[in-house]
């Protein structure tokens, strides 16, 4: 019966991994390609595509560590946790990611790799937030402890993304940033808004494929440390 | 209690309880019942389960699996009430080194909502013979007064349950009468009492049955009465096997 | 009187027994405050108008610090002794002891501070002796208090001990900092206009303290 249920996962993900093949060569022909060079900032800008996706990816990660752990505390199962770390870790990728092309996009725009702008200054915050996340399970002898830690962090950690914004912002808001240049909505052209929805959606297949690797691994390394207890076969 | 018809006669009612650490079982489909003042030994070698037993029935730990259901509450629905009618003499003596044996009482007392403590505290560091010494911090007595102290703090909201992990380590054999006398109830209102220990005369001495638990399970369960002590002590032996 | 109210004055009665008798945790986090109040002074060189600056930026991390180093051995010290086990099998609401392990982490870092801040007053120099301020540091530090009792709990229980809480609390707690620091910023420079920071200090709490009540039965259980 297992081994249906594993070959069927297998057939999915074949067509997962494809379509997100597929989907990240076509996301860079429209990124390179099919979009014009914003005049202001030249090349530069085209970062901006996989900079945006990343910040989609590592919010959606965030939140289903949200749900995740508060459906763990609810009904403590070990696949609930295995999803909300797989997440986590994804969610931790994607927000560095973010960070390093933001610095890349900087560079050349602002005129320095950081500044403590209230949406970086979140973002560093919020990656710390989950790094401290993923270690937590291994500073836990009790692995059902550990577990039910992780979920109050990610718990806690949510709901104080917002928080931490707004003080950085309010914060912010006495001592005013140097004008930064910053691409306006409605502004946008349309193949620019095509190229920032598509990119989104590859890059969450991505993020699905990973996390779907990812629990795979767990459940064999999990099948085999049981193999490992048991007497006998 | 009148407030459950059925369940009420039973004090300690145990269904299919199971407790994992990770993949590793600790305590497996234990099933268990006890009557109001019904006294139960579990016999069994280190490791067999018996502390994680304990740790189950106090609601210290939450099953893995089954259900517990104590004075007629259900351990996970209505916990606190559960901890109203238990009493717990556990390997750390749950006391506070910097306070003396009757503030510590005290203390307890008003967390369980005890009425008359002051007389009550006196009255059972009396009874376990740590009266003349109530004041002293509890980190300046030896092993086995705290132990005794232990006991008393077991029993300060008079709950209807006692369960004691191995009570016996640590006290002398003078105190080995007081702990049986605390126990059977001649000289406080008997109750329920669980307890483990490794002696398994003393285990037919305090308790109506006794129990052998091994690898987690319930391997058997007899009245002491009804007993030949001979056949217990082979059964015990063969599942504890070299540990005794 | 209701029992959760006379379950939480036993607890916090006996915290502060226990540490009169023990003395280990406030001593610690007063020296440790006039400590640092010393070192950033020797390390920054404050003289003239920076202070102004700074000061309230330095007040608030050594409050934080000397709060870490405090609230991380209260749990420790109940767990290391079994005695948390203890709390844990008396019928006690669970967001009850919350209250009461709160309040009683509470006392102590005020205690600490009424000796932090004339400290802080007489090295640096600065008006921090007023009610508006003193006002501030009670929310700014109930607001690390929160979240420092609930991690604490977590911390008690793992590998890393004490290094597990700033860990989990830095991060979490910056809208605080930057809250009672911009907060006793405006109060010592007089300062008007601007995000009303107190308020928002009270709205952190008031969220911090939801979220912590309801969670604290997970990070305290066995």
């Amino acid at each position: 019966m297992k081994r249906i249920e594993k070959g069927e996962r297998r057939w999915v993900d074949d067509i997962l991994g494809v379509a997100t093949l597929v989907g990240m060569v076509a996301a860079l022909w429209l990124v390179f390609v099919y979009t014009p060079v914003e005049l202001v900032q030249g090349a530069v800008q085209k970062v901006f595509y996989i900079h945006l996706a990343s910040i989609w990816n590592a919010y959606l990660s965030f939140f289903l560590v949200f749900v995740a752990s508060i459906l763990y505390l609810r009904r403590p199962s070990a696949a609930t946790d295995r999803f909300a770390r797989a997440w986590a870790e994804i969610g931790v990728v994607f927000t560095t990611i973010t960070l390093i092309s933001g610095a890349i996009w900087g560079k050349p725009t602002w005129g320095t790799y950081w500044t403590w702008d209230p949406r970086l200054t979140t973002t560093l915050l919020l990656w710390l937030i989950y790094v401290v996340y993923i270690m937590l399970r291994g500073f836990v002898d009790d692995p059902e402890r550990g577990r039910r830690y992780a979920a109050i962090v990610g718990i806690i950690g949510f709901i104080d993304v917002p928080i931490v914004h707004m003080s950085v912002r309010w914060w912010r808001t006495l001592h005013p940033d140097p004008i930064v240049a910053r691409l306006e909505g409605p502004e946008l052209p349309m193949s620019m808004w095509y190229t920032v929805l598509f990119c989104i959606v590859v890059f969450t297949l991505l993020a699905v494929f990973l996390v779907r690797q990812r629990l795979q691994i767990d459940e064999l390394r999990e099948s085999l440390l049981a193999l490992r207890l048991s007497p006998r076969q | 209690m009148g407030d459950s018809d059925s369940v009420a006669s039973l004090a300690v009612e145990a269904l299919g309880l199971a407790k994992n650490y990770g993949p590793q079982v600790a305590l497996d489909q234990v099933e268990l019942s006890l009557g109001e003042n019904e006294r139960l030994a579990v016999l069994g070698p280190n490791g067999s389960g018996k502390t994680t037993l304990i740790s189950v029935l106090s609601t210290a730990m939450r099953p893995s699996a089954g259900s517990l259901r104590i004075m007629g509450y259900d351990s996970t629905d209505a916990p606190n009430d559960v901890r109203r009618h238990i009493g717990v003499v556990a390997h750390r003596t749950y006391l506070y080194e910097e306070l003396s044996a009757r503030e510590n009482l005290i203390f307890y007392g008003r967390l369980f909502g005890t009425s008359d403590l002051a007389v009550r505290a006196d009255m059972l560091l009396d009874l376990v013979d740590i009266y003349a010494r109530r004041h002293d911090q509890v980190g300046s007595l030896s092993r086995g007064m705290q132990q005794r102290v232990a006991l008393a703090r077991a029993l300060v909201h008079d709950p209807a349950v006692l369960l004691l992990d191995e009570p016996d380590t640590g006290l002398d054999q003078e105190h080995l009468d007081l702990l049986a006398s605390l126990v059977t109830g001649s000289k406080i209102p008997p109750r329920a009492v669980i307890l483990t220990t490794h002696n398994l005369e003393r285990a037919l001495d305090l308790c109506h049955r006794v129990a052998v638990l091994a690898q987690g399970r319930l391997a058997y369960q007899a009245d002491s009465a009804s007993l030949d002590r001979t056949a217990l002590l082979d059964a015990y032996r063969r599942l504890a096997g070299a540990a005794l | 009187m209701n029992l959760a109210v006379r379950q939480v004055l036993a607890v916090v009665h006996k915290d502060l027994m226990v540490e009169m008798r023990a003395r280990d945790l406030l001593n610690v986090m007063l020296t440790f405050a006039v400590l640092s109040l010393i070192i950033f002074n020797l390390a920054l060189d404050l003289r003239g108008p920076t202070v102004q600056e700074v000061g309230p930026g330095l007040l608030w991390l050594t409050i934080a610090f000397a709060a870490i180093l405090g609230m991380g051995r209260t749990f420790v010290r109940e767990h290391d002794r079994g005695t948390l086990a203890g709390l844990l099998l008396a019928p006690i609401d669970r967001g009850t002891l919350f209250v009461a392990k709160l309040l009683a982490n509470l006392i102590f870092l005020l205690i600490m501070e009424a000796v932090a801040l004339p400290m802080f007053a007489l090295l640096f120099n600065l008006p921090v002796l007023r009610p508006s301020v003193i006002l501030i540091t009670v929310c700014g530090t109930l607001g690390f208090a929160i979240l420092g009792t609930t991690f604490s709990a977590m911390a008690a229980h793992s590998r890393a001990r004490e290094a597990l809480l700033p860990l989990l609390l830095l991060p979490t707690t910056v809208p605080i900092l930057i809250g009672a620091v911009q907060a006793t910023s405006n109060a010592i420079n007089g300062a008007e206009g601007g995000p009303p920071w107190l308020g928002l200090l009270i709205a952190f709490d008031v969220i911090f303290f939801t979220v912590s009540y309801l969670l604290f039965a997970f990070a305290v259980e066995g």
